[in-house]
């Protein structure tokens, strides 16, 4: 309502200036001015809810999208663009943001992070973006994160990730680590009396982390921890390690693999005869979902467990609405894992904050973001924490051989965000 | 670090990781053979080498496709015709690239460098555009699925086998074509003399472009086996590469005999030290131990002896 109120007034320097200007000038001039006056009024309604000069009109805010869609990470960032342009042309069906149809300037950070650094660089400075949803690891987020800082951008980071950050200009829809660890590993010792744990990573931040945190609760609960290993991402021979888990005779193999690696680790798992529909060994992992199970094959990865907050097979409505939509709009052979949905939670968070805070200003969307609930999230209902990060359930998918999970258990409550754990370090 | 297990439980182990050992020594030379012919028959450094064996992976998988969707009666045995029909689609790629890069290339080896790399990357975005740019998943018929059983802990992983015969026949084929076969002793007379070698009536360049069709092609059988294995993506090549180049080098580049030994002792030096301690340490390791001996024998372990 403000904004209409707005339209139709200009501001007091500019009409003064105005009228002793039409006085002195002829009828041609007087309609260029009154023509300029327009622009001036559409400007300013603009402005009202934009002070800091982003990309906003009348009719349009334009918002970037930052993901690789080529190099090694196009496989997995792939599922996140299909999700933010989903949740775009969504919320532009149902009207937009303010009133505000939501343009997106997609640039490619091509696998390569300084590369992101400056498309980001590129979208804030330049194109003058209300929002930029991207960034899938790690690596990516803490390349543009400066450039963030500095130009005050908002940034909405869809994967699960390793914590130890917490950023004004950063909204972390994906779990951070102890969200999706702790649950799983209390999971796997209440419900299947799990005793000892062989932890199995590839080589770099988040595995290791993440088995940072799994150890220590592990060892805090008194059980124990009788191998930890981490390979070059990349790496592709594994029967070195899956002799070292025979060896061993771990009750839960905990696995962080991530990449290309995960194909080569699974397939030679179950040549080397380790049965994981069996009781013994259980595979738990944090990093294989619904669409790396495509390139793994659902027979090789059939009987694992996973432990995240989404699974495309859950069945209240949201979800069912959102899976429909999903494969309407890109196939319905396509497959949607725990970032794709957390990709599409960034879009209709910054919608609902815009809206609270009625207005596009970067300061006043995050001033508005702590509390902003989402009753319609594919996931079911999340909520932003003053720390940025989102309540969230965690639950336990039970791989099926056609790729998808069965979700066998889920979090009574949600689960707190707490990306500095204490005791965890 | 054992004093836990019982003895059997060791004697199996090491038995399996023997196994292990055997397995990635088979991977490494299928990798490596059909760099080093090229590599040491032409001096031509080919960096699309992983590029060609994902070629073989994905017609594998169309294949794999193919069966499933019009003869599934005989899905089982497609994986014979996916190795066949992936040696002839690397190796006339091959045969292509040879006539329509390489040749201009010859004796300006930086340039083959640059332009097979560049090779690489319009390679992997053809793959990315054709397949998309998730990975595709194999379907491998059950035969080759699962391990023979032998003891409680001894197990041998039926694709782990397959990739080691698969190597031994390889491996015996080219040599009987290098050492016996009449194209191989011009390959070889072209290598040591390539002007003598055109005054003596060998086409020189028709021996080039087999040379090279059929180092892609090797490259395409080894990715359609490493479907097993591995992944099947348009950069999956780029995980082979650095371990290929390594063994290529380390063998000594004009010598296939020295491939193979090369292929070996890193192979064994690298799943022994898996075991003894962690994956990351035992790659810098054994790279550390390349590094030392090529500065010591910058040749390569095997070298061929050639007047200049």
């Amino acid at each position: 309502m403000k904004t209409l109120f707005f339209n139709g007034t200009i501001p007091e320097s500019a009409s003064a200036k105005k009228h002793s200007l039409a006085k002195s000038l002829s009828w041609k001039t007087c309609l260029l001015t009154l023509a300029a006056s327009f622009a001036f009024s559409a400007a300013h309604a603009a402005d009202s809810v934009n002070t800091t000069g982003l990309a906003v009109t009348d009719k349009t805010v334009k918002v970037g999208i930052l993901h690789s869609a080529t190099g090694t990470m196009a496989i997995s960032e792939t599922g996140s663009i299909q999700a933010e342009k989903l949740a775009i042309e969504q919320i532009n069906a149902m009207g937009g943001v303010l009133g505000r149809k939501i343009e997106f300037i997609q640039e490619d950070g091509a696998s390569d992070w300084p590369t992101f650094a400056e498309k980001s660089k590129k979208l804030l400075v330049n194109d003058k973006v209300a929002a930029v949803f991207g960034c899938w690891t790690s690596a990516s987020r803490k390349a543009v994160l400066p450039v963030f800082e500095q130009y005050n951008g908002m940034l909405y980071y869809p994967t699960f990730y390793e914590g130890l950050e917490q950023s004004p200009n950063v909204i972390y829809t994906g779990q951070e680590a102890t969200q999706q660890i702790l649950a799983g590993i209390d999971w796997v010792t209440s419900a299947k009396g799990a005793k000892t744990f062989y932890l199995l990573g590839s080589d770099y931040i988040w595995p290791r982390t993440s088995n940072k945190i799994a150890r220590k609760h592990i060892e805090m609960k008194g059980l124990k921890v009788v191998g930890e290993e981490y390979y070059p991402l990349g790496h592709t021979q594994f029967n070195s390690v899956i002799n070292k888990i025979k060896l061993t005779k771990p009750d839960v193999i905990f696995a962080s693999v991530v990449g290309g690696s995960n194909v080569a680790f699974y397939k030679q798992l179950k040549a080397a005869g380790i049965d994981m529909t069996k009781e013994k060994p259980l595979l738990l992992t944090i990093s294989v979902t619904e669409d790396e199970v495509l390139g793994i094959g659902g027979e090789n990865m059939q009987g694992a467990f996973a432990s995240m907050k989404y699974f495309q097979s859950l069945t209240n409505d949201n979800n069912k609405k959102f899976v429909e939509a999903f494969k309407a709009r890109w196939g319905k052979d396509v497959v949607i894992g725990d970032v794709t949905q957390a990709a599409y939670l960034g879009a209709w968070l910054w919608k609902a904050a815009v809206e609270k805070a009625g207005s596009f200003d970067i300061d006043k969307v995050r001033a508005a973001s702590p509390g902003i609930e989402l009753k319609t999230a594919p996931e079911g209902y999340v909520k932003v924490h003053p720390n940025h990060h989102l309540w969230s359930k965690t639950r336990i998918g039970h791989a099926r051989p056609d790729g998808q999970y069965d979700v066998i258990f889920e979090t009574k409550d949600l689960i707190e965000p707490n990306p500095f754990p204490k005791g965890y370090q | 670090m054992f004093a836990e297990y019982s003895t059997s439980d060791l004697l199996s182990i090491f038995a399996m990781q023997g196994v292990a050992g055997l397995i990635l020594f088979s991977v490494f030379v299928l990798m490596a053979l059909g760099l080093a012919i090229i590599f040491g028959q032409m001096g031509v450094i080919n960096m699309a080498h992983g590029e060609f064996m994902i070629l073989g992976a994905y017609v594998t998988y169309l294949t794999s496709h193919v069966f499933s969707t019009y003869l599934p009666s005989l899905f089982s045995f497609y994986f014979i015709l996916a190795m066949i029909l992936a040696f002839i689609a690397a190796g006339a790629l091959g045969a292509l690239v040879e006539w329509a890069i390489i040749r201009h290339l010859y004796n300006r080896p930086l340039d083959t460098l640059l332009a097979t790399w560049g090779l690489s990357l319009i390679l992997q975005q053809t793959y990315r555009s054709i397949f998309g740019a998730r990975e595709v998943g194999v379907t491998l018929p059950d035969w080759l699925m699962g391990s023979v059983h032998l003891s409680e802990t001894i197990e041998l992983p039926i694709n782990g086998l397959f990739v080691m015969l698969l190597a031994l026949g390889i491996s015996t084929a080219v040599g009987i074509l290098m050492y016996r076969s009449r194209w191989g002793i011009q390959v070889r007379a072209v290598v040591q003399n390539r002007p003598m070698a055109g005054a003596v009536g060998i086409n020189t360049a028709k021996v080039d472009r087999i040379t090279f069709a059929l180092g892609c092609g090797i490259a395409g059988v080894a990715g359609s086996a490493f479907t097993m294995i591995g992944s099947t993506g348009p950069t999956s090549g780029q995980l082979y590469i650095v371990d290929t180049f390594l063994v290529v080098v380390f063998g000594g580049a004009t010598s296939l005999l020295g491939t193979i030994a090369s292929a070996f002792s890193i192979s064994q030096a690298q799943s022994t030290m898996e075991f003894f301690m962690s994956g990351s340490m035992a790659k810098v390791l054994t790279l550390l131990f390349v590094v030392l001996i090529l500065m010591l024998r910058p040749q390569g372990l095997f070298t061929l002896k050639v007047r200049r």
